[in-house]
């Protein structure tokens, strides 16, 4: 595959190594390197590379799966418009397995609702177009990557005139759970990898604002292993060198200011607003909601249902593990009462989830 | 979930191309990227292209890694 396969050369990545072993040769303490994107933390343990790092770098996940970073009281929301007669949801694979406060959608399926898993947001619309008689409600989860791709199919369903094609929206936005990170006293991020196909939409520059204000090193950071060990060299000598400034490690798809192009398709149906994040809260400004020109493909707004009272699982640490705080092996319900068969939390159930890596790949 | 794809567009068509990567071959919408043609190597994402290799950064980058070998920081 070209310009991937280039990237995971074993004999490059050991002259990587050896540059960040120098690095830190002589620095005092561990640093903590944050990542806050699932498909880094796949990369992290798929390619072992944790294991191959010096002690005194140590690397851990943040809240970087979208599908678990959804609060409950949404999963509880699709499962009472899956209830509904005449609906059929679509959504990514992830979300039908993750539990709401007490059933799930691949349960609400067994017991005869019409959900379907599709790859792309478009295929959603196809299934509108091909089910006239029928509201389709297309979950919009996601991060920037995901928000103008589902933006994009309300364009075009506007364009075709579907009037059953429907988005229920917790789209979240990224560089500001970063901002809320940072100002966590209990928490040390001493740099961050920061997240690359987010950044290949929001651009490179809008981390300007946390090395700047929160005074923590920002590196765009590839999935590729070259990727995420030149990202962790980078950030290594920012840390020795005792600065804080954005850099961008995968130039070959990120640019500066992004794509403008998929942001303009992003603002023209969304608008930011206040959301809940799973084991953060609430936090101002970091979510998406459908502006009032596109309520018509709300399915907030178009259809009433009622949603029972949402219940977090006792006992769950996913939110002290999507901040970081706790590792899945620090979870008392990790392999035992929580595995990938029978999750409990959703950073079990999420393919790119932390528990389910460190189930996966951990030793 | 934000996991994109580098594939390679080897037709287009009213604004949507079909991508290829390893013989597995896939519908794209070209919505969200400028002046792609065939040949090109984009990024794919939920069926959308949501941007083009710069395929000058990727030798840049690869040539730096390359860099850190020729300085004899490895014994090979």
């Amino acid at each position: 595959m070209k310009y991937s396969a280039e990237f995971r050369d074993p004999v490059l990545a050991r002259g990587l190594l050896e540059a960040i072993a120098e690095t830190v040769a002589g620095y005092r303490g561990r640093m903590t390197l944050m990542e806050v994107c699932g498909t880094h933390t796949m990369a992290i343990y798929q390619h072992g590379i944790r294991a191959l790092l010096p002690e005194a770098i140590r690397l851990i996940s943040g809240p970087g799966c979208p599908v678990c970073v959804t609060p409950v009281g949404y999963v509880d929301h699709a499962i009472a418009l899956a209830r509904r007669p005449g609906t059929i949801i679509a959504t990514f694979g992830d979300m039908v397995r993750v539990p709401g406060s007490s059933s799930s959608l691949l349960r609400e399926k067994a017991l005869g609702a019409d959900v379907r898993i599709v790859y792309s947001p478009l295929d959603a619309l196809t299934l509108a177009e091909n089910n006239r008689q029928q509201t389709v409600v297309f979950l919009g989860v996601g991060f920037e990557t995901t928000a103008p791709t589902v933006a994009g199919s309300i364009l075009e369903a506007r364009r075709r005139k579907l009037d059953n094609y429907l988005v229920l929206t917790a789209h979240k936005t990224m560089p500001t759970p970063m901002a809320a990170l940072a100002s966590d006293p209990e928490l040390q991020v001493d740099g961050y990898l920061c997240p690359a196909h987010v950044s290949a939409v929001i651009g490179a520059d809008a981390y300007l604002p946390l090395a700047e204000k929160h005074r923590v090193p920002c590196v765009v950071t590839g999935f590729e292993p070259l990727d995420v060990l030149q990202g962790v060299l980078m950030l290594s000598r920012q840390t020795v060198a005792g600065e804080a400034r954005v850099e961008n490690q995968y130039r070959r798809y990120v640019k500066p200011d992004g794509n403008p192009r998929a942001r303009a398709i992003l603002e023209e149906v969304f608008s930011p607003c206040d959301a809940r994040w799973r084991g953060i809260g609430e936090i101002a400004g970091s979510g998406l909601e459908i502006r009032e020109a596109f309520a018509s493909f709300d399915a907030a707004c178009q259809l009433s249902v009622t949603i029972e009272e949402p219940v977090e699982h006792g006992g769950c640490l996913c939110g002290e593990i999507l901040k970081g705080k706790v590792t899945p092996k620090e979870c008392p319900l990790f392999r035992t009462l929580c595995t990938p068969e029978d999750p409990v939390g959703a950073c079990m159930v999420s393919s790119e989830g932390t528990c389910a890596a460190e189930y996966k790949y951990g030793c | 979930m934000c996991l994109a794809v580098p594939m390679q567009v080897m037709t287009i068509e009213e604004g949507t191309a079909i991508c290829e990567v390893d013989g597995v071959k896939r519908e794209a919408s070209l919505m969200m990227v400028e002046d792609v043609a065939v040949g090109d190597f984009v990024l794919i994402h939920a069926g959308f292209a949501i941007e083009k290799l710069d395929e000058e950064e990727a030798l840049e980058t690869l040539r730096l890694f390359r860099q850190l070998l020729d300085k004899g920081m490895i014994p090979e």
